[in-house]
Order: C-alpha cells, then structure tokens, then sequence
C-alpha cells in the first residue's frame, strides 16, 4: 500500500501557512527537520522565516549561531535567502520564558516574591509539563510579534520544534495540565480554605478539606505547604487565568494557517507514537499536512534481494581463494535489503492504518548534521 | 539503574541485566517507572498492574519480577502506610491533591518512584530481603542526574518532616556501593556526546557509574584493508563485477536474450551501486571507531551487546544476559 507523497516544498511555498509545528517522539530528528524545513522556506521560496528549537545538538545550535542563550530570535549566518527571505533562529530557554511571562503580568515586588518562592524555582526550572507550556507561550508572543510588525517586517513563518517529551501528546496536554492546575479546585482550597461554609453539604466539603489539608500539613511539613500557599496565591493574582491563555494557544493552533508535521523513523516504537499524534490531531481539528520518515534506508541495487545476496556471499565464500571484497559487499547489502524491508513494512503498517496521510521520506545519513550545507541536503532529500 | 538516550535500547539491555542478575537462583525486581509498559512488551506478557508479579525464570529457580511504578498508586500507597489514611485519602484525591502531588509539586513524582524501589531494595522475608536485586529501567539520561538527585531538592524544599527523612535516606542508598548507575548507549554521536553529559552530572551529584553499555554493536563487514580503500573511494569496480560473475550473477534470471554489452553494463552498474554501500558501511565503521575512543576514554569499564538481526524476542533476552554475565556488571 502506498501512501500519496508529501510536496514539502508546496507546503513552504504556501503564504497562508504561517505555522509550522513539528512533532513526534524524542530521537526521530525533530529538531534537524525543523531546522532544514526553515532553511529552505527562506532560501527557496523567499519566506520570512523564524525557528524556534528547543533542545538543539550543540554543534548544530553552533551552526544556526545559537551558541548564546538569550531567548529572543537572531539573524542566522550564512543563510544564501531568495527574495525577501530571512532566517532567523532562536532556542527556547524555559525559565527566561517564565520569567517574562512573570514580571509581563506582575508588579515588580509581586515579581520579586514569586521568584524567591522555592516552588517557583522548581516549577520553572524542573516541571515536565513547564517545556512545553512555555514553547506554546514563546509561539504565541512569535506570533503576535510576526503579525505586529509592519508589511515587509517581522515574519511570515515560524517554525516550531516541540520539547522532547516522554511521550509526543505531552505538547499537547501538558499546558492544559498545566493550566487546569492552576484554576483547579485544590488551589482554591489552598488559598481560601476558610471561604467554605454555610450550607451542610458544603460543611461536609469543608470537614473533608479540613482533613485534607492536615494530611497535607502533616506530610509535607507546615513550611512546606506556607510556602505554597503564598506561591498558588502569587501566581493566582498574576495570571488571572492559565487555562484562558493556554485556550487561546490552542485555537490558534487549529486555524487553516497552521500545518503540522509529524515526524518519525522508521522503527516501531516511533511509528506507534506518530500514529497516536495523528489520530490526536484529527480528533483536535489540527491540520495535519503531512508524515516526514527520517532515516529510511534504500539501496540503488534493490533487484538483488536480500536473500540472493546472502546466499550468493556464502556460495563465494566456500570456494577456494574466495573473492573476499564481494563476499563482503555482498553482506553489506544483504543487511541493507533486510533493514530496508523491515522499514518498509513498518510503514506500510502505518500507511494502512492511515491511508490519507501524506508521507515523505528522507534517506539516512551517514553522519550528523551540523552545518547549513548539511541542512540544505536534508531539505533535498525532503522534497523528494 | 539502567539509564540511556532514547532509543539506545536501555529497557531491553535493563531486562537483560535482570535476567542476568537471577542466574543462579537469585530473586530479582525488574521496575519500570514511565508508563510506557516497556517491560510487558519485552517479555510479551499482558500490561503490568501496579502489583509485583513473576515474569521470567532463571537458571537455578532464579526468578525475575515486574513491577510498573505508576506515581499516584505510590503516593496513596504511601500515604496508607505512613498516615493511615483512608477516607481522607480519596479527598485529596478527587481534590486534585494527588494529580498535584504527583505532576506539579517539584521532585515529589521522582521522589515517590525511585523511593518505591528504595522501599523494594530494604523489604525483608524473615531474615532475609526479598529481593537479591533490583533493576530500574531508570529515565533516559538527558533527565537521569536530575531524577536522582530531586530527593536533594526536596530535602531542601522540605526543611523537616518526614518525606525530607526519606529523602534522605533514598539519596545515602543511591550513593552508596550497594547502588550502580550503568549508561546505555550506541556508537553514534548524539548519544555517546549524552553518555559523557550525563557521566559527568552523576560524578559531581556522587552517585556511583557502573559499566557503559555499547548495545546493538556491529562488526565490520570488510577487511580493515578494504574499509580503507573504500574510504578513500578507491573500491576496484572490475574486481567487483567479476565476483559477482562468480557467484553466477552474469547469468540473467527468466528467459529472454541479453547482449554482452547489456550484460557488463547491468553487473557494472549493481558493482557500483554495491561500492556505495561499502563506501557508507566504511564511513559509519570509521565514525563508530571515533565514538568507542571516546567511550573508552572514560574510564569505566565498556560492555558490548551485539545488534540481534532477528529483533528482541525472550531467547534474545537470555542470549544478552549470559552476555552481560561474561562481560562483568552482573
């Protein structure tokens, strides 16, 4: 079964894409992708182009000029732009992002104590779900950024790479967790336990929460639970609402001008996760323009299968004064054939399960990527 | 622990170390604490509760348990234990106390699941423990400084009370001799560059590295003299073209007739399609020569675990383990 191919560069070439998000499960090259899709957005169709990494190899961040951490997008060096195009690059930097978002929203002595408080220091710095909360927070100041700036200005396409979850859906609940947390019902207990009364069935809530809270205490210690409660009621008067900002992130997610891309190898831990993210986009209403399958294996002799190849090795190998450079190259193939005929059937399991998804796959490399030139290759072999 | 990049095969090498470990009649506890029921996939054996159970045997009645740790059955387990809790339990519960607990309040998940295998490692049966060892399918190493020493962080969070005691005694396990860290890793850049990160965060947190794991290693499949012509892109094509007609390949398969220049031209062009795989098979020999300099640059001992062509299967397991048996960490 095959799948209909993914036009990569229709996709770049597309003005009413304004958002690109690349996602998948950690190790599959996201971030190299989402590197060389932006590379070639701003030097083949002339786009105005912002990426925004996450968790970049060094040597690559070295090469998009990110070796300084400073958490707003600069110009890339050595970016040979068509048109218009520019290229800019930027690495998320989580707890400078939560500091923005911070002292955006508070007053300066409100700022100051949030980020003295101890659950601060860990929310920002060590939460599972902060990465991604803050990766949708700096897309959404991108955006507001890019379509702030007057005609000619700004940017015309971000590019996003998304965290290295645990699991890929992560990106997409962990600020809905995150913010849910946030307004949820424990942190009005927190706050105002005292504001419960009067009514019986609310008597019976309170004596539950009375409880509660004393395991709490006993637990994790009054300090502890002090200290979040001044946290929670900091954070509370700063945000208004968590869950309204993460909202918004969202919808804007399922507009028309966003594509996502979900990227995978050809293996099958990899391939059962892509498949979770595209079934989870569909039920979301997030367009889905496509599968990008890094790392597949081919051979340009692939009318010697595997089995003949092999056979034919051990064959040489038997005879007297054996040609030892075939018997080789032979096995070197045999392996090739074996590994590409594995891959192809695991794709096939994917296509048949998802048969309207589009596929574009992109050879292996010998060696990691880290220079444009190495980017601009990935980018040809992306669009087919 | 056995931690490692993604995709290195961490589970599988965790497993095997688990299976090496019971050889002899030892009782082993396998744990995995990501949810990913990694473990159930491996041995082929329905979704793990969270409740201790036997999946494989060993030779001389060695027995390897499963145990998934899944963070909210930990902390109301926890709480059972220590607080008697019951009704109020479920409170925290449908209050989102224990979501909370166990996402958002820093270091307590971490704390909860390494302290789960902590409790595990002192659980006693008589006079004896119950387990000769456990294995923790840890978290990858990009996280595994900071998982094991959260029970620092929340000893400083939490200036007294209980969970700072348990805290402190999960991190003198950790870094004491009875506790070995062992990184997973295969012979590519990003993961060995990950291997020596994460051998540096584990040596300034204290915590003791056991043995590096090279898994899925390849041999070369061409003589070192050969690697390096190819490498030099000076693979003989007609040298080629003639094993091949030595293993028959000048014969056309079916019917149909074939000139002779249709012929050298077809085995020439399988020739050079074939150098350039050889070209590529010398390229990542070469790059995997560098990583294993790198490894062994260390300074702690390098274990080998070869790629298995035919997947991981139990036999596959077994196979591994009397591996990692002759080579040392277990």
């Amino acid at each position: 079964m095959s799948a209909p191919a993914l036009d990569i560069d229709a996709v770049l070439a597309d003005r009413a894409v304004q958002v690109m998000v690349c996602c998948g499960a950690g190790g599959v090259g996201k971030t190299t992708t989402s590197a060389a899709l932006a590379l070639r957005a701003a030097e083949r169709h002339g786009r105005r182009v912002v990426v925004l990494t996450i968790d970049p190899a060094r040597r690559l961040a070295q090469s998009l000029g990110l070796a300084e951490l400073d958490n707003s997008p600069r110009p890339v060096v050595g970016v040979e732009a068509a048109g218009e195009g520019r290229l800019d690059a930027m690495m998320l930097d989580m707890k400078r992002t939560f500091d923005e978002v911070i002292s955006a929203h508070a007053s300066p002595e409100k700022a100051e104590q949030i980020f003295a408080n101890p659950f601060y220091q860990a929310l920002s710095t060590s939460f599972a779900g902060t990465q991604e909360y803050m990766a949708m927070e700096k897309l959404g100041q991108l955006r507001a950024r890019a379509s702030g700036a007057r005609a000619g200005q700004g940017w015309d396409l971000i590019v996003v790479d998304t965290p290295p979850s645990r699991s890929a859906l992560d990106f997409l609940d962990a600020p809905q967790r995150l913010g849910s947390f946030l307004d949820g019902r424990l942190i009005r207990v927190l706050t105002a336990p005292a504001r419960v009364g009067g009514r019986a069935y609310l008597k019976v809530v309170s004596a539950a929460v009375g409880s509660a809270t004393g395991v709490m205490t006993k637990v994790l210690g009054a300090q502890v639970l002090r200290d979040l409660q001044t946290f929670v009621a900091a954070l509370d008067t700063v945000f208004g609402s968590f869950r309204a900002r993460a909202e918004r992130t969202y919808e804007m997610l399922q507009q028309p001008g966003t594509a996502f891309l979900v990227i995978a190898a050809p293996e099958a831990d990899a391939l059962r996760e892509a498949s979770y993210f595209v079934e989870r986009l569909r039920d979301e209403r997030m367009p889905l323009a496509g599968l990008v399958l890094n790392r597949v294996h081919r051979s340009a002799a692939s009318h010697l299968g595997a089995e003949r190849a092999a056979a034919a090795a051990e064959e040489l190998d038997d005879a007297e004064d054996p040609p030892s450079l075939t018997v080789g190259l032979l096995r070197v193939h045999a392996d090739l054939m074996r590994r590409h005929r594995r891959e192809q059937a695991l794709a096939s399991r994917f296509t048949g399960a998802h048969p309207d998804v589009a596929v574009a796959e992109v050879d292996a490399l010998a060696e990691d990527v880290h220079d444009l030139s190495g980017l601009r290759e990935i980018g040809e072999r992306l669009a087919g | 622990m056995v931690s490692g990049k993604g995709g290195t095969g961490k589970t599988t090498v965790a497993a095997a170390l688990a299976l090496a470990l019971a050889a002899g009649g030892r009782r082993v506890l396998l744990c995995e604490v990501e949810g990913r029921q990694g473990i159930a996939q491996l041995f082929d054996v329905p979704q793990l509760p969270y409740a201790e159970q036997r999946i494989a045997v060993a030779s001389g009645g060695g027995e390897v348990w499963a145990l998934a740790i899944e963070p909210k059955a930990a902390l109301l387990e926890y709480l059972e234990l220590f607080y008697h809790l019951g009704r109020a339990g479920k409170v925290l519960e449908r209050l989102g106390a224990i979501d909370f607990a166990t996402t958002i309040a820093p270091g307590l998940r971490d704390v909860l699941l390494i302290g789960k295998v902590y409790e595990a490692t002192r659980r006693r049966e008589g006079t004896a423990p119950r387990y000769d060892a456990v294995v923790l399918d840890a978290p990858p190493t990009g996280r595994i400084g900071q998982v094991l020493n959260v029970n620092e962080e929340v000893a400083g969070l939490a200036r007294v009370g209980p969970i700072r005691n348990q805290a402190g005694s999960i991190m003198n396990l950790l870094r004491s001799s009875a506790t070995a860290v062992h990184l997973v890793t295969v012979l590519e850049e990003m993961p060995v560059q990950e291997t020596c990160d994460a051998l540096a965060e584990l040596h300034r947190i204290g915590l003791p590295v056991g043995s590096i794991v090279v898994n899925m290693m390849r041999e070369p499949l061409l003589a070192p003299a050969e690697l390096a012509q190819a490498t030099r892109g000076k693979l003989p094509v007609t040298r080629v073209v003639a094993g091949l007609e030595a293993a028959g390949m000048g014969r056309r398969s079916g019917h149909g007739t074939e000139t002779a220049t249709a012929r050298t031209a077809r085995l020439r062009a399988t020739a050079q399609a074939l150098i350039a795989e050889g070209v590529q098979h010398a390229r990542r020999v070469a790059l995997e020569r560098e990583q294993r300099a790198v490894l062994e640059g260390l300074g702690r001992p390098v274990v080998e675990l070869p790629a298995l062509a035919e997947g991981i299967d139990l036999g596959a397991l077994y196979d591994l383990a009397e591996r990692l048996r002759a080579q040392g960490p277990a």
